[in-house]
């Protein structure tokens, strides 16, 4: 009996009677949920275009905050000002991004065409391995801070006063959902209307069709990776600001693979839906179930177990395609 | 020359069929066990034993699980570390709880522990297919190293919260714990890692090993042919779980002595994917082979700037290797993505038809 009030009641009562607790769990509850969503999208993306389940886009976070960071503390001493820097830097970044695109496109993928999927999975933990080791020897393995002040990024909280509590929301925090809205949209808008983005939706579609009406796999395979690795950086520059940058950032990349269960791995739209879905549920999960029940720390395992509830019930995710299986 | 097989003629399928359908390959076999077991230990030093064999035979039987259900049953798992987990603190509890019971029985019974836990865990595989399946034994692995850092019972209320094994013998001669010599512990390993080998190539040419493998070939043709699916994927994750939990139990018993839950963490379970992947998927031998490499190369690697004489930061050698193995492991995949086993049967082939061409 006082178990199941715990579980069934408890909670509730507690959300009702903190009504701005609640509402502030709900805010970084979305936080997360956008950035597990902008991971998940650069999962969506690869898998679509090409099949590969791309274990590398957690370590592309890392790798490309990282260069960000490492780019931008390297070119201050020169030019004097930060902000400056900042601006140089950014630019390089994505072109070392674009490098690391046309890198994997020809040392990794190319040779590995028309493998099973499990090859190429493997293929991208060993893009992992080598990310984190030329991470770690070319910038060093030690924490640092997001150069946010530099970026333009705001630090400061906005506060409210709803249901005569207290709410807070930090300005990094909208930051992050705004840039994520607009990186959706314009990603949207890139997929749907452009004549590069239908490319990419046509061989998601259709590999053999795609290549006889004279889509480039090379050429868009790189785009892909590319627009991968933008999404990365955005990502990094985001989580970064909140967490700072480290290789610890990489795990991550694992709260974003039961958001791909919920929504789907072919889905954009579930990518987004899934990532909020989760981002929220873990929040109320930890701070109204979690914690009073079980130790805390359940942030690790919730998002899959429910993902994995889900898929019983649809074994194709929420969003996916629906799965047509003949002998 | 050598690897000849002219004269050796197969008068009955039973014969065809055989466990050695050569007899080169029962005398290269021999050799090796004799390798093992007489002439590695009379050259080995204790670090050897430490940072090569017995992590190699260790490794090679958690491969040799995740094998069962992956190349098997077709089945991907990115858990694998998980229930090695299960089976080092279900062994760890049996002998606390029962601290006479012999080692070697505490190891097998601790291995059906992690059976069941990853028959539970395996019971998606019915309804989830593909990387969605594999998606989900990252849900295990997740929820176990989680429930190894909160259930304090698993660890005996230890303040550290790690498993720290004690002294135990048989017969007066010390097998676990600080003082027992390495290569007591080598032949133990050794000793249980041929039993379960030899019963794993059994079961997979056995009636279980062809159902798994109608299964992995194409699932919805198995079940046509008459096929129970819920029995052949959750006997091949019992079996599966079953090998690896062992290798886990021996993993903290046998080699670490102590094991804190992050151990088996998820680097782990790649670890493993890693040498069944390299090694070969579907084949026993490829554990073994993938094993020497993945185990036995950061060691090489790490002792390769000594002996050329070069001076480099422990740090900087440490991110180098990583380096090194993240770009092997793309080349293995692009060169022979069938795995060391696949590069081991074309050179028997050739050996075979030596030295002529056809």
């Amino acid at each position: 009996m006082e178990t199941l009030y715990t579980v069934l009641i408890d909670p509730f009562v507690q959300m009702f009677a903190m009504p701005d607790f609640f509402l502030q769990v709900l805010w970084e509850g979305l936080v997360s949920g956008v950035l597990y969503s902008l991971i998940a999208l650069g999962f969506v993306l690869i898998f679509k275009s090409s099949r590969i389940f791309n274990f590398a886009q957690g370590i592309m976070v890392v790798f490309a905050a990282l260069s960000l960071v490492g780019l931008h503390s390297f070119l201050v001493p020169y030019v004097g000002n930060q902000f400056v820097a900042a601006a140089i830097a950014m630019p390089l970044t994505l072109g070392i991004m674009y490098a690391l695109a046309m890198g994997v496109e020809r040392m990794v993928l190319r040779p590995l065409v028309g493998q099973p999927d499990i090859i190429l999975f493997m293929a991208t933990i060993g893009i992992t391995m080598f990310l984190i080791g030329f991470g770690e020897f070319v910038f060093g393995g030690e924490n640092k801070v997001m150069i946010t002040e530099a970026l333009g990024i705001p630090t400061g909280a906005i506060e409210f006063t709803p249901f005569d509590g207290f709410l807070l929301l930090e300005e990094k925090d909208v930051f992050a959902v705004v840039m994520a809205i607009v990186l959706v949209v314009s990603l949207l808008v890139f997929l749907n209307k452009s004549a590069m983005g239908r490319a990419i939706r046509a061989l998601g579609d259709d590999h053999t069709a795609a290549l006889s009406v004279g889509i480039s796999l090379s050429t868009i395979w790189v785009l892909v990776w590319f627009i991968a690795g933008v999404i990365a950086l955005a990502t990094g520059i985001v989580w970064g600001a909140r967490a700072g940058v480290s290789f610890a950032l990489e795990v991550i990349a694992y709260k974003a693979l039961p958001v791909l269960m919920l929504g789907g791995l072919e889905s954009v739209s579930g990518a987004i839906i899934g990532g909020i879905a989760i981002g929220l549920l873990e929040k109320i999960f930890e701070i109204y179930w979690g914690q009073p029940l079980f130790g805390g720390n359940t942030e690790t395992w919730f998002a899959f177990i429910f993902a994995l509830i889900v898929l019983l019930f649809r074994p194709q995710g929420l969003f996916g395609e629906k799965i047509i299986e003949r002998v | 020359m050598f690897y000849r097989t002219s004269g050796q003629f197969k008068t009955t399928y039973e014969s065809d069929q055989a466990l050695f359908p050569i007899k080169q390959d029962m005398i290269l076999l021999v050799v090796i066990l004799a390798a093992m077991y007489v002439i590695f230990p009379m050259f080995a030093s204790e670090f050897t034993y430490k940072a090569l064999l017995v992590p190699v035979l260790i490794y090679s039987l958690a491969s040799l699980g995740l094998n069962i259900l992956t190349g098997y049953a077709g089945q991907l798992s990115l858990g694998t570390a998980g229930f090695m987990g299960v089976g080092a603190y279900a062994c760890y509890k049996i002998t606390t709880i029962f601290p006479e019971m012999n080692i070697v029985i505490a190891l097998f019974l601790s291995g059906f522990f992690s059976a069941a836990v990853g028959v539970a865990f395996g019971l998606p595989s019915l309804r989830i297919k593909g990387f969605y399946l594999a998606i989900a034994t990252l849900a295990s692995q997740f929820f176990l190293v989680w429930l190894f850092e909160k259930w304090a019972w698993l660890y005996n209320y230890n303040a550290s919260g790690a498993i720290e094994v004690r002294t135990m013998d048989i017969f007066g001669l010390v097998v676990t714990g600080p003082t027992a010599s390495p290569v007591v512990q080598y032949y133990f390993v050794l000793g249980i890692v041929s039993v379960v080998t030899f019963a794993m190539i059994n079961l997979t040419r056995g009636r279980y090993g062809r159902t798994w493998k109608a299964v992995r070939d194409m699932d919805i043709a198995a079940e046509l042919v008459g096929i129970n699916l819920m029995r052949a994927k959750l006997s091949a994750f019992a079996v599966s779980s079953y090998i690896v939990g062992i290798a886990g139990a021996m993993m903290v018993f046998f080699w670490k002595g102590a094991a804190e839950p992050n151990l088996f963490d998820i680097p782990m379970s790649f670890q493993i994917v890693f040498i069944a992947i390299i090694g070969g998927l579907g084949s026993v031998m490829g554990n073994f082979l993938g094993a020497i490499l993945i185990v036995a190369l950061p060691v090489v690697l790490n002792l390769l700037p000594e002996l050329l004489g070069l001076s480099i930061g422990s740090a900087t050698m440490e991110h180098v290797n990583v380096m090194v193995i993240g770009s092997l492991i793309i080349m293995f995949l692009i060169v022979e993505p069938h795995g060391l086993a696949r590069f081991w049967a074309l050179i028997r082939e050739k050996l075979i038809i030596w030295p002529f061409p056809h």
